[in-house]
Order: C-alpha cells, then sequence, then structure tokens
C-alpha cells in the first residue's frame, strides 16, 4: 500500500545491484542477531485500524462530553475552521525545514510573519522560530543567559508561582551544569514573592523567572523588580499566556529581557498535552545568543525578496559541541497554526476574546464567591484563572464533579500541599454562563450533600 | 510577484472571525495592566485563507514530488494518521484530567511503547522526548546521571565519531561532557583501533549511529559496542536511521544501552515543514528507572470484572521532565496507526525496500559520481558532488541543478567526512519509476556540469525565487516584516 514495488520491478532492481535476493542486502548485520521474531500483530487495513482507533478514542471523556474548567498551562480555546483546513495542506505538512530555501518560501515566509506577529503581540523586538514547548522555551533563557553572562553569573532566581512542570524542565535541563544554582525564594505568597525577591539579587543573579499572570492566575507589575534586577545586573525573564495580552499590557512595558511561554492557546487543540508550541522573545541585544531557528528577509538574484533561515553559525550543525543547544527544528506546523490563528482574529478578535475570558471568568468568579463556604483566594487582578477555597478537600470537590460530567479545576494539594482545599480554576470563551451556572449549582449541591 | 505579507494586504477595520456576544454582565478592568495599542493586522476570512494557500504553492513537498533528503526519511505521510489524529476523544482532551477519563489516551501510549520496545529490543521506553535531539538530550543526562548515581565521577568525556550528526557533540555538551572524535576508517566504519587506544576509565560512552550517516552498517558494532563496556562506559544509539533495521536487527541485541526514535522519520508521522516531531527513548532495563517522567504503566492489574487500569508513573531515579505534560501525544497517535497498519510483515519490509531503493539508485550513479565507500549501503548512501576536472561545480550547484529537473536535492555538506557530499536517501515509499528519472536527471546534470557549468552555479532557474542572498540576511537581520516603532529598526 504504502511500499509501491511489483515482483517484477523488484527483480530488475536486484539485478542492477547484482544481487539474488533482498537478504544479501542485509550481510553486513551479525547473522546471529538478524532476522529476529518481532512479537507483534500483523499488519490490517485502513478500515480496522481506523475502528480500533476510534474504540480508543471513544474509551476517553473528552472536552466534548464534559464541562471542563482546567486550564493549569493548557487551555480549552475554540479554533477557527480555517486553521485546521490550513494546516491539512500537504505542501504545509509532508515539507521539512527550509533548508532548501528557493523552494521552502512559504515555510519560510510563514515562519517569517509568525515571528512578527509574535514579536508585535508580546512587544518584544525578536521572535525566534519557537521551541518544542512553553517549559523548554522557559529553560532556554536560563541557558541564554548564563552563556550571555560567560558562566559567571551562577544563580537563576524562580519564582515559585510559575507552572510546576516548567520548575522540573527547567532543574532537567540544567542539572548537567554543575555551576549553576536555582534558587527559589521561600515565600508563602506572591505579594511575599515581590517583597522578598529582591534581597536574593546579586552580582550572581544570572536570571530572574516569573510568569504572568503566575500559576494562580494573579496579574503583578514586576516593574519595580525588574528594575532592582537590572540594577543588580541580572536579566529578566516572563512566562506568558498569550491570551492575556489581547487586552493586558506585556511584561515588555515592565522592561523584561524575555518573554516565553506556550501558544497552544493561539489555535492548537488540547491535544492531550502535546504537540503544542513554545514561544520565545527576546530584545534585540541578545539576538546572537538566543537558540533556536530565526528567519530573515533578504533578496535573491534578481534583488527579488525572499527568506532564509539565518543567523545559523549559532547552531548545532554548525557550532557542533560548542553549542549551547542542541535544538535543531522549530514546531513548524504548529507556528503556522499561530499564525494563522493571529491572522484571522487579527487586533480585534484578539481584543475579543482576551475581554470574553476577563468577563466570563469574573462572572464566574462573583457566583462561587456568593457560595456560603467559597471564597477566592486571589488577591491581585486576575485574567481568566482564579483560585477558589472550597469547604472541603479539592480533591475531594473533583470526584464528586467528575461524577457528573465536570472536570472542576485543578487540584492545588498538587502544586502545594498546604492548598488541599484550593481549586485552579480556567474560564475561556467556551465557557457558557449556562454551564457556568451548572457548575455554581453543582458546588452548591456538593456543600448540601 | 513575490507573496504579500499579511501586513501588507491588511485593512483597518476588517475581521476574519466573530466571537459570540457577551452572555455575562461586565465588569471593569483593571486600569493599570492594559495595553494602550495591539499591533495586529486586519483581514478577511479569505485573506487569509488564499494568503496561506498562497504560501503553501511556494513550498516543495513530498506530496509534490521526490524528497531524497539524507538522514531525514521524507517517507509518505500516510493520510489515515491525519484522520486518526484529529479524533475528538483523541485530540480534545485535557492532559491534567483524571486519569479515569483517559484510559483510552494511556492505553494508546502504553501500546506504543510496547511496539517501540518489541521494535528495537530494549526494556523501557518513554514517549516525552518532543524531537529526536529532545531525546538524544535524554540519553545524555542518563549517562551523567547513571556514572553520578555510581559515583564515579571521573568519566568526562563522550565519544563521538566525525561522521557524527552536529546533534551528538551539542548534546553531550549540554549533558556535561568534553567531546572526543573518533576517525573513520578506510571501509567507513568507526575505527576500532582509535577507539581502543581513547577507551579508559574516563569515558563516559559513546555516541554511535548505526547505519552510520555514511549509510553503512557499522562491520564491527557489536565489537565496538564491547569495548566499550568493558572500558566501564555506556552506549547512545542515534536512532536516526533506524528504517534500515525494522525487522533486521534489533539495536538492544547489538549491544547499545540507550536508543532514542525518530517517530517523524521511521514511523511516517509528517515532518510539518520543520515539526512537531517526536523522540521516544528506549533503555535496557538497567537504565530504566533514569527515564524522564511521566510514563505509563499499568497501575492496577486487570480482574473479573474490570480491565486494567493505566496510569502516569515517574521513574525512581528520573533525570526530571523533559517537557509540560506527556510528550507530544498527537503525534504519537499517528505513529501507532502507523504501525499497526503496517504489522510485523509489513515493518521488515519497510526497511528491506528502502535498502533496496538506496542500493539500487547507488548502483545506478556511482559510475558518474565518486562513492568514496563502495560497499553494499543501507538505507542511504553519500556520494562525492564534486569532479576534479570540473573544480568550479560543487555540491551545492548539483542540489540547486536538481531543483530546476523537479526534485528536492540530497542533504549535501553532510556528513562532515566525505568531501562535497550528497547525502541520497530514497525510502521506500518511492517506485522504481521515480528512483529512475531522478537517476536520467543526476547523469544528465554531471553531463551539464562538464559542457555548460554555469547552469548549474546560476541554478535554480525555474523556482519561485533564485538563489537568495544569505550574507545580507545575517548582516541586515530584518526579523519581522512590519513593526509598530520605525525608530528602532
Amino acid at each position: 500500500m504504502y511500499i509501491p514495488h511489483t515482483d517484477i520491478e523488484r527483480q530488475q532492481m536486484l539485478d542492477v545491484i547484482g544481487v539474488k535476493t533482498l537478504e544479501e542486502l542485509f550481510r553486513d548485520v551479525p547473522e546471529e542477531y538478524r532476522n529476529p521474531n518481532l512479537n507483534l500483530p500483523v499488519g490490517q487495513s485502513e478500515m480496522e485500524v481506523l475502528d480500533q482507533m476510534r474504540l480508543l478514542a471513544e474509551a476517553n471523556n473528552s472536552t466534548d462530553d464534559l464541562i471542563s474548567f482546567l486550564g493549569a498551562g493548557a487551555y480549552d480555546h475554540f479554533v477557527p475552521s480555517a486553521v485546521d483546513m490550513l494546516l491539512k495542506r500537504g505542501d504545509f505538512f509532508s515539507a521539512y525545514t527550509p533548508y532548501q530555501p528557493e523552494i521552502s518560501q512559504g515555510t519560510l515566509q510563514a515562519i517569517f510573519e509568525y515571528q512578527t506577529l509574535i514579536s508585535n503581540l508580546t512587544g518584544m523586538e525578536i521572535s525566534n522560530a519557537s521551541h518544542y514547548d512553553g517549559a523548554t522555551a522557559a529553560a532556554e533563557t536560563a541557558i541564554t543567559a548564563y552563556y550571555h553572562f560567560k558562566k559567571k553569573r551562577k544563580t537563576v532566581v524562580v519564582s515559585p508561582f510559575i507552572h510546576p512542570d516548567y520548575i522540573q524542565v527547567l532543574r532537567t535541563y540544567l542539572q548537567a551544569i554543575e555551576d549553576i544554582q536555582i534558587l527559589i525564594p521561600d515565600v508563602n505568597s506572591p505579594d511575599e514573592f515581590l517583597d522578598v525577591t529582591p534581597n536574593y539579587l546579586n552580582d550572581d543573579t544570572a536570571l530572574l523567572l516569573f510568569q504572568y499572570p503566575d500559576f494562580l492566575g494573579n496579574l503583578y507589575d514586576y516593574t519595580t523588580l525588574i528594575e532592582q534586577l537590572h540594577q543588580a545586573g541580572g536579566l529578566a525573564a516572563s512566562i506568558v499566556y498569550p491570551q492575556v495580552l489581547g487586552i493586558m499590557k506585556s511584561p515588555a512595558a515592565m522592561d523584561a529581557d524575555f518573554i516565553v511561554g506556550e501558544a497552544q492557546s493561539l489555535g492548537l487543540p488540547l491535544n492531550f498535552g502535546g504537540p503544542y508550541i513554545g514561544f520565545f522573545t527576546t530584545k534585540k541585544e541578545f539576538i546572537r545568543k538566543i537558540s533556536g531557528r530565526i528567519v530573515g528577509e533578504t533578496i535573491d538574484a534578481d534583488n527579488k525578496r525572499g527568506y532564509v533561515l539565518t543567523l545559523t553559525a549559532r547552531e548545532q550543525h554548525i557550532r557542533r559541541e560548542k553549542a549551547t543547544s542542541n535544538i535543531c527544528t522549530n514546531q513548524g506546523l504548529n507556528a503556522l497554526a499561530v499564525a494563522i490563528y493571529l491572522s484571522l482574529l487579527g487586533k480585534t478578535g484578539m481584543n475579543d476574546v482576551s475581554t470574553i475570558c476577563y468577563q466570563k471568568a469574573h462572572y464566574l468568579a462573583t457566583q462561587i464567591s456568593s457560595l456560603k463556604g467559597f471564597s477566592i483566594v486571589n488577591k491581585a487582578p486576575f485574567f481568566n484563572e482564579f483560585v477558589i477555597e472550597c469547604p472541603l478537600d479539592a480533591a475531594d470537590v473533583n470526584k464528586r464533579m467528575a461524577g457528573i460530567g465536570i472536570l472542576a479545576g485543578f487540584d492545588l494539594s498538587q502544586f502545594d500541599v498546604n492548598r488541599k482545599n484550593q481549586l485552579l480554576i480556567a474560564v475561556t470563551e467556551k465557557s457558557t454562563r449556562e454551564s457556568m451556572d451548572y457548575y455554581v449549582n453543582a458546588l452548591q449541591e456538593v456543600l448540601n450533600a | 510577484m513575490p507573496e504579500s505579507t499579511i501586513y501588507e494586504i491588511s485593512s483597518p477595520g476588517r475581521m476574519g472571525f466573530k466571537f459570540p456576544n457577551l452572555d455575562v454582565d461586565s465588569t471593569e478592568l483593571p486600569e493599570s495592566f492594559l495595553r494602550d495599542d495591539l499591533p495586529l493586522p486586519e483581514l478577511s476570512e479569505l485573506d487569509v485563507v488564499r494568503h496561506f494557500t498562497n504560501l503553501s504553492r511556494l513550498n516543495y513537498s513530498i506530496d509534490s514530488g521526490f524528497y531524497p533528503l539524507g538522514s531525514c526519511t521524507m517517507k509518505y505521510n500516510p493520510r489515515i494518521n491525519e484522520v486518526t489524529s484529529r479524533l475528538s476523544g483523541f485530540c480534545n482532551t485535557h492532559p491534567l484530567q483524571p486519569i479515569e477519563t483517559v484510559q483510552g489516551n494511556l492505553l494508546l501510549m502504553y501500546l506504543l511503547q510496547e511496539w517501540l520496545m518489541e521494535i528495537t529490543g530494549f526494556d523501557a521506553a518513554t514517549l516525552q522526548p518532543a524531537a529526536g535531539a529532545h531525546g538524544e538530550l535524554v540519553g545524555g543526562l542518563i549517562i551523567y546521571a547513571y556514572h553520578k548515581l555510581n559515583k564515579d565521577i571521573k568519566r568526562t568525556k563522550i565519544l563521538i565519531p566525525d561522521s557524527a550528526h552536529g546533534t551528538n557533540p551539542a548534546t553531550s555538551n549540554m549533558s556535561g561532557f568534553e567531546i572526543v572524535s573518533i576517525p573513520t576508517d578506510s571501509r567507513g566504519n568507526l575505527d576500532l583501533d582509535a577507539l581502543k587506544g581513547l577507551c579508559d576509565e574516563t569515558v563516559a560512552g559513546l555516541m554511535l549511529t548505526n547505519p552510520n550517516t555514511l549509510g553503512l552498517f557499522e562491520e564491527q558494532v557489536v565489537q565496538v559496542n564491547k569495548i566499550v563496556h568493558d572500558a566501564g562506559g555506556l552506549v547512545y544509539g542515534d536512532g536516526a536511521n533506524l528504517n534500515a533495521l525494522l525487522g533486521i536487527v534489533k539495536p538492544h541485541d547489538l549491544g547499545f544501552d540507550i536508543m532514542h526514535i525518530n517517530l517523524h522519520k521511521t514511523f511516517s508521522t509528517p515532518h510539518g515543514g520543520g515539526g512537531p516531531g517526536s523522540g521516544p527513548v528506549v533503555v535496557a532495563d538497567f537504565l530504566k528507572d533514569f527515564l524522564p517522567g511521566p510514563i505509563v504503566e499499568i497501575i492496577e492489574e486487570a480482574n473479573d470484572e474490570l480491565p486494567p487500569l493505566y496510569g502516569l508513573v515517574t521513574p525512581k531515579h528520573s533525570i526530571g521532565r523533559m517537557k509540560a505534560f506527556h510528550g507530544h501525544f498527537g503525534i504519537i497517535v499517528r505513529a501507532l496507526t502507523y504501525m499497526m497498519i503496517q504489522g510485523k510483515d509489513g515493518l521488515r519490509s519497510v526497511s528491506e525496500h528502502a535498502v533496496l531503493n538506496a542500493n539500487y539508485l547507488m548502483a545506478r550513479l556511482k559510475d558518474t559520481y565518486t562513492l568514496p565507500y563502495d560497499r553494499i549501503c543501507m538505507h542511504e548512501f553519500v556520494l562525492e558532488g564534486v569532479w576534479e576536472d570540473i573544480p568550479d561545480v560543487h555540491a551545492l550547484d548539483i542540489a540547486k541543478r536538481l531543483i530546476d529537473y523537479g526534485f528536492h536535492p540530497p542533504t549535501n555538506y553532510f556528513p562532515l567526512n566525505v568531501h562535497e557530499a550528497l547525502m541520497i536517501e530514497p525510502t521506500e515509499t518511492e517506485n522504481k519509476d521515480t528512483l529512475d528519472r531522478f537517476t536520467e536527471v543526476m547523469l544528465k546534470i554531471a553531463g551539464e556540469a562538464k559542457v555548460t557549468p554555469e547552469l548549474l552555479r546560476e541554478a535554480p532557474h525555474h523556482a519561485p525565487v533564485k538563489r537568495l542572498d544569505e550574507v545580507k540576511a545575517a548582516r541586515e537581520l530584518v526579523l519581522c516584516c512590519w513593526t509598530p516603532n520605525p525608530e528602532n529598526e
């Protein structure tokens, strides 16, 4: 089916090569290990495999079946029909990295436009072509800062209120660079983090990494903290949830040096956690220090505008062991999805989706806070995600809600054992008033039960 | 005319998507956090669809023609993969849902782990890594963590053949090691004597690609791996070239300890213009506790009434998490779909025909182009793209001239140990007619190189653009098509 050879062609080809059987082509493979038995099923037809895949898919409850208020780093936003229709074009998905720019202008220009859109959304000067996901993009900021300071500044100060997976990935990435220290201030609240952190900033600080809104949904202004950090000589990196930027100011306005994050919310389905796409932006002065692909504009031999991969001397295939990252590709097709999504929504649509998320989240928060026994934990302004304190274990609430088809939120005891009654709730434009009212009633019933 | 950018076709007031009206009362927005301007383009849905459709037509792709890009395994991407990966039950599940609600996903991941272990002979698998290079990093960090746990801290070196991908040394650097290069011998194998001389108590491991990047099976691979093991090192297998070995040999049987697998090469998931790929890692039993988590395991065995319960588990000495959540699930669905369609018989046939196609092309081209290592090859081979009597025609010129004849060029200037390399990997999904047409064009270009070399040096003549000025791109660094502050330019 996917192998087109006829018996006659196969024989003709073997004759040209000068061997009698296919087996002879493998004579360099040690005989004692050659042709092992594979304890696997035999091949099946497309119809049979499709049936089995459908059964597996139906064994899940998807957000089609459930009312979901789960966010915590992956968000259920609506994806306009045109996005996926365009992604299905084989000219896009069956091409590879644009090594031959003359026949890859489609991919190159799409990445160039992605870079432009991300730069303009974040308010930063430079965007690369993307990283694997938000967590790996965040980890790359630490590596970039460490090498920027020629390994002389060795401390990465990290807010405890960033996504817990991101902290874990950062630890994974830095574990073999033995002189780097990850310092997480021991604080109980985001307010305390802002108060205490200046004490940790000094001439060993390479990077301060924080999240906006933070993992608990809070919006804080980091301007003063970044100013203090810059006085100490370090660099600031903010993880950002891009939907917030439709109405809210970007950490670029607070003078952050890197803005990175997860762009799944810009046109990609939840997909059980991947593949997503990490965006990575910075100031022009750091352009030669960052990792990942970058597309630049140029001209061809006829002075016609065109695009190429540029500054490749930073990358592993040129620098080999001197490269600071081994990343090869970007998230190509997902960067294309983001470019299409941002083009479709544009100025008005991004403002709309951002406003709707904000207003709906605040409606739900108000409704929940009017329930006896429940309260809103956030002290600072929040965007579309907030924390509620429940009158019983969040795990218990989640379990009871799941029983009636509601994903009630992220149980924060998994983030911090002291938050066992707290749920992190995310609202998107897909949350209808009806579904939110249903949720509030269900919470009320949990309390009454 | 080049395609305009989305900012050039933007017109104030246009909209490409409408959201429902707000169905709740509005509250005030936090004034001090609001942004002044949102400099995004304004386009209709048709503007956007037409723009990106036009862009797509500027691309060469597997769907449009032969793509013999060595080391990248540009095989056909079956359409069913795009159907299964978009089933709502898969793509609309949240990664943090209770495991009871995603048993289908977890079973699917478990099955892929099992298939990969069976095909490669290893004992444990993780699906976390997002790409081949990401899987390599897992390997490098496992080698680091393993020696550290054993308090074997003298082991600071990783050995890497001179033919290796650039990711191998870059990975070793990220994993905290010094890199020592090993030469290639006259048959295109890793130089065994050089290896013996380098193996001592400072060696942490060897990173070996087999078949190697010359497309040749390492003839002494078992001995190579034993020498490294005897010196106390681990052997990492770069699985970039697994497409030659399915059902032919299990890499773990040859003595490899760790290997990554590129689902986007061997198992047909689309390259997507550069990603997303997926780079699962398989390891020998003694390394399974180091794998990044979470991995899928049966956490409650089946009983008379219930099927087994699948859950997510992080191994005891895990090197940690490689990314948020569970891996590139959408790619995992595509790969398992492909593997189930192939089955054990089909998988073996894949490798047989990938190797048949490569040897056929090599046989037809080797009298015209210099073949530095004249042996039966595996799924790819490397020619020299230069002739002594035509010194001003280079591999690059041959590559660009192929574009004029409607073919994607082979990989060029890699591997580094072949002069003016042209690395050709046809894959099993190409038929004999295509290979014959490609051969005829390659022979014709060799003729042109002698008679009309300028045709090659100025190629391509029939592509959407001519050769592009890469120096200008790097010097002027225009990285955005539009910015709100021209004075920042």
